[in-house]
């Protein structure tokens, strides 16, 4: 039995590789700002039009979110929802897994419809699967450096 | 499920107050919030009834502090204490890195925290986590009421100590934040258990707030150390 959630981390350079993807799908779709968040509800990455509301609080929502409504899924019968979209009057939302650990939200508005924004998407969520379970194959192989390793005196200074 | 996010350089772990219904969880979480400079804090964003309960979850993001150049981001959640509320209590133990099990000190609330402790415990296990090792610590709450339960009728209830399986921890630590007593012991009948680090609180006026918070996050970097 894991003793409990595992521990992943993404470098530089991956970072880089998912703000490409993203920032393709952005121009491709015209969309406005794609957000990457993990299912805990930490904010990976954001790309596009800066978001003028609070980000972290808007990660923690969205994985509420699609908690819940995988839950939902499961009561009719169904695995999970593997996107969800929410539509408001001017701005609206489409949400989509990446390889069961992350969430890719993005936001548009009247400028696109909701027809091309889900057409692009599926190619970037594809992209971004590959690239997720590579980088979740590295945090198991545990071939990452460990930067906490021997840092207990600064844990400790740190709590002081 | 801690992130290290190098691009950012930022270390993000979450920590989730688990317990009975009006135990305290909110109430440390504001004290948290009211306390913590802005510059280090995010919103406190609460998914509650029209009557203040919790319905779904309640958020608070603080920065404890630079470790080896990254910064590290605690994500604070309470859960619903209401069992009625089960489906979603479960969804906040997602990817948990430590656990704070606010206890309600007083004696009629006995019965309630042990099906609390007893139902994290089996939340736990749907998740394949395993509670006995991984950082987690137990506040009594409320030890300013006039009917709050002596400590060690609530330590035999709720932290009675789980078995030590492994020989490598089979020796004597004592416990830090109390002089005299043990964090891991061996019991008369030759068995070796372990108690959850725990801390008499009073939430509302915030003793006991800060030492909880501090304990479990350390236990939490020190798990990825």
């Amino acid at each position: 039995m894991p003793v409990g959630a595992a521990s992943w981390s993404f470098t530089q350079d991956d970072f880089g590789a998912i703000t490409k993807s993203l920032e393709r799908f952005l121009f491709d779709s015209n969309a406005r700002c794609a957000l990457l968040v993990d299912r805990s509800g930490q904010l990976v990455a954001t790309v596009g039009e800066q978001p003028k509301f609070d980000p972290t609080a808007f990660a923690t929502l969205t994985a509420a979110d699609f908690s819940a409504n995988d839950q939902l899924a499961k009561l009719i019968g169904e695995n999970d929802f593997s996107s969800l979209f929410h539509q408001g009057e001017k701005e609206s939302m489409y949400l989509a897994d990446i390889a069961r650990r992350v969430i890719l939200v993005v936001l548009f508005d009247n400028r696109t419809t909701l027809g091309l924004v889900r057409l692009k998407m599926k190619q970037t969520v594809d992209e971004l699967s590959k690239l997720f379970e590579e980088v979740f194959k590295r945090a198991g192989s545990a071939s990452q450096p460990n930067i906490l390793a021997g840092a207990d005196d600064e844990i400790d200074k740190l709590f002081k | 499920m801690s992130m290290i996010n190098y691009a950012s350089r930022e270390i993000n772990c979450k920590i989730v107050y688990y317990g009975p219904g009006l135990g305290g969880k909110t109430t440390n979480l504001e004290h948290v919030y009211g306390k913590v400079s802005p510059d280090t804090r995010g919103k406190l964003i609460s998914l509650a009834t029209e009557t203040e309960r919790t319905l779904f979850f309640d958020f608070l993001p603080v920065d404890l502090g630079t470790i080896r150049g990254f910064k590290t981001r605690f994500h604070l959640y309470t859960v619903p204490g209401q069992v009625y509320y089960n489906a979603s209590r479960k969804l906040i133990l997602k990817g948990v890195d430590g656990i704070v099990f606010v206890a309600d000190s007083q004696i009629e609330r006995m019965e309630a925290n042990q099906e609390a402790m007893q139902n994290l415990y089996d939340n736990m296990s749907e998740y394949g986590y395993d509670l006995t090792r991984m950082p987690f610590v137990i506040q009594y709450n409320k030890r300013d009421l006039p009917n709050a339960a002596p400590i060690r009728d609530l330590q035999s209830a709720l932290n009675p100590g789980w078995e030590v399986s492994e020989a490598s921890r089979m020796r004597v630590t004592p416990d830090p934040f109390h002089a005299g007593q043990h964090l891991v012991e061996q019991l008369g009948s030759g068995e070796w258990v372990e108690h959850a680090p725990y801390f008499d609180a009073v939430a509302v006026t915030g003793e006991g707030v800060f030492d909880t918070l501090k304990a479990v996050s350390k236990l939490v970097l020190k798990s990825l150390a």
